[in-house]
């Protein structure tokens, strides 16, 4: 997606900002790098349609929450920052959540239970306190968008994997051939309980040290 | 920043909020419920296996249920609006005081009937409705929902996978007594016309429908034995 914006718009699209879109998928990976947000790969990932819904509604949330606190950052009495990210956070979600049940009730009946999984998402508090607060909105929205995309590609593979392998099915439609089965294949029942989510994190991260060396600690 | 500052900024931030969330629920609100409606048709059609998107809910509903009833703990008929019945707010009274909806309806010359069943799940209520043919023991279909179950796991007792396994099961034996559908871990027998599978990894759900079923059909037994003797 990053690349689309790219060519339309390129004036604003600097190399340091195109880096605050692009660090946070790789090298500054919120759950990868910095393990936060972990609380909701755990639990919502056993499906992949799941996993779409949460990361696109965690994408608008951090965009419009970014900016929001980007354009009252001057005003925010310090003391009582975090009470004001958490307002404007917990008001976006809601909204976002009345708006859908009005106009796409069947996505938000899939989404149901992970809206109280955004307010209380530490990915999106984390962007407002160290980025927002201290930018300007254009980059404060597109470290909001990269960071949301960088926890939503990190769902969606355990996603896949967890769909794939514990039931058998992608997006509730069955992928593993019945052939398969017939001689002795089995879907692998661990895969659907959250502590195989973790094990899958944990390949993710592994794959990205071995990919790229700078990330490893060595202390 | 002065303490006045902050609290001028905190009381105008909390009115600015309050406003445009309830603005956005008063506006939103009428679409939700019509929402609600159109979901609730979808799903008592479902218990005698009529498909129907949220649109076209409305219409086939009309068509096929032709008479909804409300009635009392001894089957006896009452007034009322069946399908504005909270189920939730039934079973928080007393059995004698309780109400319940019954939902007839016309399919191709057959009458089923629909009743509707609430219980608990592991995380949240859950709900359903479980259509019956005539002879009051033979299941159509079922349908179940349920507020916060985990996906993948609890959740599954909403997916057709679940549910049409109940198609043709049986709530009396052959003797005519009261034998619910069980929900059974690891499997049910094949030729069980009383168990259907249950969910793995969801076993607290899976327990909590078949005490939803057994409980809930249990209430509709009298107006049960009385459309059998009639």
């Amino acid at each position: 997606m990053s690349e689309n914006m790219d060519n339309n718009k390129e004036s604003l699209f600097s190399l340091k900002n195109r880096k605050l879109l692009s660090n946070p998928l790789s090298k500054e990976n919120p759950i990868s790098v910095q393990v936060l947000g972990i609380c909701s790969v755990l639990a919502i990932t056993v499906q992949l349609r799941a996993s779409i819904v949460m990361a696109i509604s965690v994408i608008a949330v951090m965009g419009f929450a970014n900016v929001i606190i980007s354009l009252l950052r001057k005003t925010i009495p310090p003391r009582i920052r975090i009470i004001v990210q958490l307002t404007v956070i917990a008001s976006l979600v809601i909204l976002v959540d009345q708006i859908l049940k009005a106009y796409v009730y069947d996505v938000s009946r899939q989404l149901s239970v992970f809206v109280g999984l955004i307010i209380t998402n530490c990915i999106i508090m984390g962007r407002l306190e160290a980025f927002a607060l201290y930018n300007k909105p254009w980059p404060s929205f597109l470290d909001g968008i990269g960071n949301a995309a960088g926890y939503g590609w990190v769902l969606l593979t355990v996603g896949f994997f967890r769909e794939l392998l514990g039931s058998g099915t992608l997006m509730g439609y069955q992928v593993i051939p019945d052939a398969l089965y017939e001689v002795g294949y089995e879907n692998n029942g661990f895969m659907i309980l959250p502590p195989m989510a973790l094990i899958t994190v944990g390949v993710i991260i592994w794959v990205q040290r071995h990919r790229d060396r700078e990330l490893i600690d060595v202390s | 920043m002065t303490n006045r500052y902050v609290f001028l900024y905190a009381s105008a931030m909390v009115i600015i909020v309050a406003l445009v969330l309830s603005g956005a629920a008063t506006l939103l609100r009428p679409r939700q419920e019509r929402n609600m409606r159109m979901e609730k048709m979808q799903n008592i059609l479902a218990a005698i296996d009529i498909s129907a998107t949220r649109g076209e809910a409305e219409e086939l509903f009309a068509r096929y249920v032709t008479t909804a009833k409300v009635i009392d703990h001894r089957g006896e008929e009452v007034v009322g609006d069946a399908f504005e019945i909270d189920m939730q707010e039934e079973n928080r009274k007393d059995p004698q005081q309780r109400q319940l909806p019954v939902f007839i309806a016309d399919v191709d010359g057959e009458t089923l009937y629909i009743v509707s069943l609430r219980g608990a799940g592991l995380w949240g209520p859950i709900w359903g409705y479980v259509g019956l043919k005539s002879d009051m023991a033979t299941i159509v279909s079922a349908n179940f929902d349920h507020a916060s179950e985990t996906p993948g796991l609890g959740a599954e007792i909403s997916e057709s996978d679940f549910e049409e396994q109940f198609s043709g099961k049986r709530i009396f034996d052959e003797d005519g007594s009261f034998r619910p559908v069980r929900v059974v871990k690891g499997g049910a027998p094949p030729d069980d016309p009383h168990a259907v599978d249950a969910i793995s990894g969801g076993t607290i759900t899976s327990n909590g429908v078949q005490n939803m079923i057994r409980e809930g059909l249990e209430a509709y037994k009298p107006y049960f034995e009385k459309i059998k003797s009639s």
